[in-house]
């Protein structure tokens, strides 16, 4: 990495929510899902951080807000694509936002829907330049070439459409679209959810390849534990539209703080049939976020509740270094983690390394 | 990633490359037009609809050369009179050039109906580019030239009406009427459409549910009594060209609900599909991603509801003409040619006033089909992806 990490994200009380109307004509008045409640995080140049938490937890919606891809209801954005080059994303108007978008840019989950499917593989590719204005004529061609070779898509890809594709080369398609402008931070929103096991495997050993070559920052949002400790360096925990743990991956994954975390690793499986596997049942479901459960959002689930858990919001600390927490007794549990996918999980990220 | 894994990545892409074979090739960088064209050219049906559809277009444009006689050239011997065989031989032997006899129509003294009487003995032999009514050529020029016709007297393929008017010659410019109709009324809905259906999927909210709402109200109106109170309140006085133009308005004005509907519906869910957010995160505004991204993706749409809806379009028309509310004569239209065919009598004595009405089945059958066969090929990518 040629310069300092710096703080290129720093998202403070980021707030979204979704009016609902009910009843005939809209009369019923109207209800609010808090999809994002209060969540604020740093994302440093040059990492990746991971984003898990179940669907419906807020993931998508964090990375669309930061993108200004969907509006937040309140909260800031401040980024910083360069040291000395700082914007305050939520603050910008549509035409200011255009200095902005050249610097973050989105890959999204579904190959196939997020690709216009009118539209041949080149012009897909250089949509971001043309409307930037980024560059003319034969440069753009020739930077689409360059992007595209580079996700490994060959010259003859360019003038197909996309129906020509399977979902790995679509999404490499879809990768190659958000590098083209060389951006600083790409949202990664659920890349590989939607792939073959041996395709996601590709698919994250180029988006490891291209973010040392181009020195990328990833927020990659995914459901997949796995996947997001094979390619995080540090990974934050949403639950119910608030991050209730974030730690550097191996620290989250070994030793976690928040209860649920906890829970959540317990249930990874292990890839070897005779480890004894002893995940934590949770009780119930995910809470709907119309009416979320006062105090702490997991406490109705949460096997060492007690009664401040029901009153009181707990806020996120940090508890060691970089590793912070929002549970009221992370300083006093002793949590089991991943033990298992320790040994397991890092022979198996090395086969697909050297697989490929 | 070990170099060695890259060049065995490359060498299998090249292999599957040499392996594709040319019409594969072809078919993945197809555009959307290409593969519609491709997937139509095997609906037999609607090819052949197409063709009939084109061939009727082509007849009402040209329709004062195609026809012998302009639309109110009266033949004074020859009222109410059948259609005419064309023939090449008769008592008197062959003859190369075709010829039909002379008739005239003479009113049976007991019947009091009028009977057609055919001459054998007169022989009217056809000619090409025979010089006839004057009329412009598309406006452009002046001619007298008509693809045929007959030296001396009639030639009445269709009969004539009760002025002895050509029914052929009055059917083809009624085609050019119709049609032409048809397809400004369409137009017209169309651009209406495409902007009030667009304002309200794009904008959405409160835009979006007042707009529904107006919609809804023009379309609760019953059809019938809309266009009769419409159509009634045309001055007496409008000349028919003012008549013709207020007729395509009102098709047009109330023809637009259903496809604005339907355009709000596709742009509404279109508009969070991922691509297009994707054009929003790359910096793209409202106008391209509207010109590049919504509209063709469902111009295929619209395309099969224009042709859906003309075949109404022309049917308003001729039933509004038909009941004496839509065009009026001197204006020809299948409409006012039907017009004629009301009564018993008609029925009963002069069935060739009916062909107009072959006419508009056919039109509209065609369109039926040909709309048919657009609908199934419009969405190449709906069978192909994977």
């Amino acid at each position: 990495m040629s310069e300092q990490p710096h703080r290129l994200m720093e998202i403070k009380n980021l707030k979204k929510s979704f009016p609902l109307q009910t009843g005939f004509l809209g009369t019923g008045g109207t209800e609010t899902v808090i999809a994002v409640d209060d969540v604020s995080f740093y994302i440093e140049s040059g990492e990746t951080l991971g984003l898990v938490g179940e669907s419906g937890s807020g993931k998508t919606t964090i990375g669309r807000s930061i993108l200004r891809a969907i509006e937040p209801t309140s909260g800031s954005v401040h980024f910083e694509p360069r040291e000395g080059e700082a914007y305050e994303v939520t603050g910008l108007s549509n035409r200011e936002m255009k200095a902005v978008r050249p610097h973050m840019q989105m890959i999204f989950q579904d190959p196939y829907s997020s690709l216009n499917p009118r539209m041949t593989v080149r012009d897909i590719i250089a949509e971001p330049l043309v409307v930037n204005k980024l560059l003319k004529g034969t440069d753009i061609d020739k930077r689409v070439l360059e992007v595209a070779l580079r996700c490994k898509l060959n010259v003859e890809h360019l003038r197909r459409f996309p129906h020509a594709f399977s979902g790995g080369q679509r999404q490499r398609i879809g990768i190659a679209r958000a590098l083209v402008m060389h951006p600083r931070f790409i949202v990664c929103d659920e890349a590989v959810s939607a792939l073959d096991v041996s395709v996601q495997a590709e698919i994250l050993n180029l988006l490891g390849d291209l973010q040392e070559e181009f020195e990328l920052t990833y927020l990659f949002i995914a459901h997949d534990l796995s996947a997001v400790e094979y390619i995080s360096d540090r990974v934050a925990v949403l639950y119910l539209g608030r991050i209730v743990e974030i730690a550097p991956s191996k620290e989250l994954f070994f030793s976690p703080l928040h209860p649920y975390t906890s829970a959540l690793m317990s249930a990874i499986p292990a890839p070897d049939p005779d480890s004894p596997m002893q995940p934590i049942i949770l009780k119930g479901e995910i809470p709907s976020p119309i009416n979320p459960p006062s105090g702490c959002h997991f406490h109705p689930r949460c096997q060492f509740v007690q009664t401040e858990c029901k009153t009181m919001r707990p806020e996120l600390k940090e508890y060691k270094p970089g590793h912070y927490s929002a549970c009221h007794f992370s300083d006093v549990m002793e949590l089991p983690g991943a033990s298992e996918l320790g040994e397991s999980s890092s022979i198996r990220t090395s086969k697909i390394r050297s697989s490929n | 990633m070990s170099a060695s894994s890259i060049s065995t990545e490359n060498m299998s892409t090249s292999a599957v490359t040499a392996k594709e074979s040319e019409e594969a090739l072809r078919y993945y960088s197809a555009t959307q037009w290409q593969l519609i064209w491709w997937r139509f050219r095997h609906h037999k049906a609607a090819l052949f609809a197409g063709t009939v559809l084109v061939v009727m277009g082509l007849c009402g444009l040209f329709a004062s050369f195609l026809s012998p006689y302009s639309a109110v050239n009266r033949d004074k011997n020859y009222l109410l009179g059948p259609p005419q065989m064309i023939q090449f031989w008769d008592q008197k032997g062959f003859s190369l050039r075709p010829f039909t006899h002379g008739v005239t129509t003479k009113r049976n003294p007991t019947t009091l109906r009028r009977e057609a009487k055919v001459d054998p003995d007169v022989r009217r032999y056809i000619e090409f580019f025979a010089h006839g009514d004057s009329y412009r050529f598309l406006g452009l020029f002046k001619t007298d030239i008509h693809l045929f016709g007959v030296e001396e007297g009639y030639l009445h393929l269709f009969g004539t009406d009760d002025l002895g008017r050509d029914l052929f010659s009055r059917t083809l410019f009624g085609t050019g009427t119709s049609m032409s109709i048809g397809i400004i009324g369409v137009v017209i809905a169309f651009i209406l459409a495409l902007f009030i259906g667009g304002v309200a999927g794009y904008a959405g909210g409160w835009i979006d549910y007042t707009i529904q709402r107006f919609t809804e109200i023009i379309r609760v109106i019953p059809v019938i009594p809309l266009y009769m109170g419409l159509a009634a309140a045309f001055p007496k006085e409008w000349t028919t060209m003012q008549v013709y133009f207020a007729m395509t308005l009102i098709l047009g004005l109330v023809g637009w609900p259903t496809l604005a509907r339907r355009i709000r519906g596709q742009i509404l869910s279109l508009r969070d599909e991922d691509y297009v957010v994707a054009a929003r995160v790359a910096g793209a505004g409202a106008p391209r991603i509207i010109g590049r991204h919504l509209l063709p993706a469902f111009t295929s749409y619209i395309i099969v509801d224009l042709v859906i809806s003309f075949p109404y379009m022309v049917l308003s028309e001729t039933a509004l003409s038909f009941i004496g509310l839509g065009l009026r004569p001197p204006a020809v239209s299948w409409g006012v040619l039907l017009q004629a065919a009301q009564s018993i009598r008609t029925i009963q004595h002069a069935p060739w006033l009916f062909i107009p009405a072959i006419f508009v089945v056919v039109a509209v059958l065609a369109f039926t089909v040909l709309g048919d066969g657009v609908r199934d090929a419009a969405d190449p990518y709906s069978v192909s992806e994977g």
